[in-house]
């Protein structure tokens, strides 16, 4: 991975505005998100947003410092630093004939990739992975046409 | 007890101390105003919203209390946010409430419906759209504790009018706790005796300190550590009246429109404590980045301001007046005699060269104008600036600091601030306390409506306009940056006669076209406890620094 990426865990309380207000942060002060997603964890009234973005050490301080400015931000880990376990999920329709199809499961199959849909001229696969690996996996499907890619952005957990 | 949450919204304020709001009505708020009504409180009827927000901000600032302003949905709520977020820049705390359309109709495009919460969420600290009225005391809580703790900043609350018409069970929380704001006051052991350490050995060592003197309260904790450790003081423009201006530790203000020896100062440093200070740009412009072996020191409550303008060699993340109970604890020993001497004879110097002289073409002196009114406020006096030229010549040659204070827009600057920030902060001061607000003829036609109240309310507040028939800065900066004559746009190619509108507005009025006029004008103005308007004819060429004259 890029060694200026970073996998941001960010803990918020769970207010109507939140979301609005952490994204809004980065638009303000010029930051691109490069992947954003966010759930409940295990207490409902706590979301977890992971985003990842593109900087240097300055540019991430300076993110890392704003957004705990914000007063429904509970704790924000840059998860690329710690010992940390980084997943993607996402789905592949690859456009392919009868004859292709087995090669592209094939493939699938290495990649531990599920069959989640068979038309007659297409299949849809669910691969997850890190950034590298799914990256790998589309790199092998481009030959093959890929119809559509539906990518979650990472999220990660730190290990116990 | 059962409460309409109107009334306890009306409750909330009443028991965070706040005696008077300011405001303009409006559909929305129909609930509220009817239970303001009948309260206590007294209501400020604004005339245009910006105004309410800089009201609440010079009330605010008399006190370092939180300033409360109110505003109806849709434009009185977009009206409101050029306050808001002058008050955001300066880290002033108010505290914004508006109302909002039906919370059932929100996103169908009612009649006066806008997004204040999301339009706001760059100029507030925090923001609240109520769902549920169950929670407007915990709300209103939380909304004064962040407003003025920690960075202080506004904190606005959009709150539908059906819920302002439901019923509670009203209970004011005596605390709050949000899991995501503690802010850090005390500062890090070890870095205050990196500190101690750094001011022993400096040989040049210079403290710059802004708004953050003030927010804190610890105006007396600083002159205790300038007295301790002799270093000269330097101030943002929200710095300053953190310092008094005629201590003789106090060289004056830093940056594109400071004093040149002030700036020679800072590039000459080998220690600079910036203490409550942004250190933004316009304060950091003439500052070279790269001298050798200085050695910056960032004292701040915002771990966000460390480092994000300036390289900082020793961050200290806490609050001004902390930091400096912990300093002053220490006993310091340096030499630097010979450097404090000499800022203190360059500012001797400048001063002598600038307030006597006048200018070759005619008009008033600006500078000796305006000293001439620092000497007739008084010990405990309030001065409001504007936006511009204007703001540049107070900065300079009123001597705030102690109970003199100086409130400008100093990061957003808004053109508009200085008339109605002195009448929020009149309605806050002691009347032994004069209220002086200086602006040029730009920024007072900006929101020129608000002269009204002064009649109406009867405040004692002495309105100085400055004017050149241009709006002087702009027109300084496009000289600048394309040559002689090239101006455009910054002629105001009609004035209104001042004096007929003093007189259609119900106060005195007074002309100072010459030098010679200032004594007796200045003398008459503050004699009485009556309002009055000064103009000040100033020539369109006599620049925002005076030493540029003379080039």
């Amino acid at each position: 991975m890029n060694k200026n990426k970073h996998v941001l865990s960010i803990t918020v309380e769970n207010y109507a505005g939140t979301l609005s207000k952490v994204a809004g942060l980065f638009t303000r002060r010029g930051y691109n998100i490069d992947t954003l997603n966010v759930a409940e964890t295990m207490d409902s009234n706590i979301s977890r947003i992971t985003v990842t973005v593109t900087g240097d050490e300055e540019i991430l301080e300076q993110i890392t410092k704003q957004l705990n400015k914000l007063i429904n931000v509970i704790r924000i880990e840059d998860l690329t630093r710690k010992r940390s376990i980084l997943r993607e999920l996402m789905f592949l329709r690859i456009s392919c004939s009868k004859e292709s199809r087995s090669e592209v499961l094939q493939i699938s199959n290495v990649f531990k990739g599920k069959t989640v849909d068979i038309a007659p001229r297409s299949v849809t696969v669910e691969i997850t992975g890190d950034e590298d690996k799914n990256n790998a996996f589309i790199e092998l499907m481009i030959p093959y046409g890929i119809l559509e890619i539906v990518r979650t952005g990472l999220t990660a957990i730190e290990r116990g | 007890m059962k409460m309409l949450v109107a009334d306890a919204i009306v409750e909330c304020l009443r028991l965070e101390g706040i005696s008077t709001v300011f405001g303009y009505p409006g559909g929305a708020v129909l609930p509220l105003y009817e239970s303001l009504r009948n309260s206590s409180i007294k209501h400020v009827l604004v005339r245009q919203e910006q105004s309410a927000a800089h009201m609440a901000s010079g009330y605010g600032r008399v006190n370092n209390t939180v300033g409360v302003c109110l505003a109806t949905s849709g434009p009185g709520a977009t009206n409101l946010i050029t306050g808001i977020a002058t008050a955001y820049m300066d880290s002033i705390p108010i505290v914004a409430i508006t109302g909002q359309v039906n919370s059932g109709k929100i996103g169908t495009d009612m009649f006066q419906e806008a997004d204040v919460v999301g339009s706001s969420e760059a100029f507030t600290k925090h923001n609240y759209l109520v769902r549920d009225g169950r929670n407007i005391p915990r709300i209103i809580k939380e909304a004064f504790h962040i407003a003025n703790t920690g960075r202080k900043g506004p904190v606005l609350i959009d709150i539908p009018k059906d819920i302002q018409n439901e019923y509670i069970d009203f209970e004011y929380p005596d605390t709050v706790d949000i899991r995501g704001y503690k802010p850090t006051i005390e500062g890090h052991v070890k870095q205050i005796t990196r500190i101690y350490e750094k001011i022993n050995k400096a040989k040049k060592p210079i403290i710059c300190v802004g708004g953050g003197i003030n927010s804190s309260g610890c105006k007396e904790d600083l002159v205790e550590f300038v007295e301790k450790t002799k270093i000269p003081v330097v101030c943002t423009l929200m710095g300053v009246d953190s310092y008094p201006n005629d201590n003789p530790y106090f060289a004056g203000l830093l940056g594109s429109h400071g004093y040149p020896f002030v700036n020679r100062a800072m590039n000459k440093a080998d220690l600079i404590i910036v203490m409550g200070a942004r250190f933004a740009d316009r304060s950091t412009a003439v500052i070279s980045d790269k001298i050798n072996d200085q050695h910056v020191i960032h004292i701040d409550i915002d771990p966000a301001e460390i480092g994000k303008n300036v390289k900082t060699h020793t961050p200290v993340v806490g609050d001004a007046g902390a930091v400096l109970r912990q300093l002053n604890l220490l006993e310091y020993d340096n030499d630097i005699e010979n450097w404090t001497d000499s800022i203190r004879e360059a500012r001797g110097e400048y001063m002598d060269e600038n307030i006597n002289r006048s200018f070759q073409e005619s008009g008033t002196n600006p500078c000796k104008f305006i000293r001439a009114i620092s000497d007739k406020i008084g010990d405990k006096a309030i001065v409001t600036s504007d936006v511009g030229q204007n703001q540049i010549w107070t900065a300079h040659y009123i001597l705030a600091g102690n109970d003199r204070r100086y409130f400008t827009s100093g990061g957003l600057g808004t053109m508009g601030y200085s008339l109605p920030a002195a009448i929020g902060a009149r309605f806050s001061a002691d009347s032994v306390v004069t209220v002086t607000a200086i602006m040029g003829e730009g920024g007072f036609q900006m929101l020129m409506g608000e002269l009204a109240l002064i009649r109406e309310h009867n405040l004692d507040i002495k309105v100085v306009i400055i004017t050149n028939e241009r709006l002087g800065m702009v027109r300084e900066l496009q000289l600048n940056a394309y040559g002689k004559d090239s101006y455009h746009g910054v002629d105001v190619g009609f004035n209104p006669d001042f004096m007929k509108l003093a007189d259609a507005y119900g106060i005195e009025g007074y002309l100072v076209e010459e030098d010679s006029q200032i004594e007796d004008v200045i003398e008459k103005a503050y004699s009485s406890n009556e309002p009055c308007l000064i103009q000040c004819r100033v020539n369109p060429d006599f620049p925002t620094l005076a030493h540029w004259r003379w080039q």
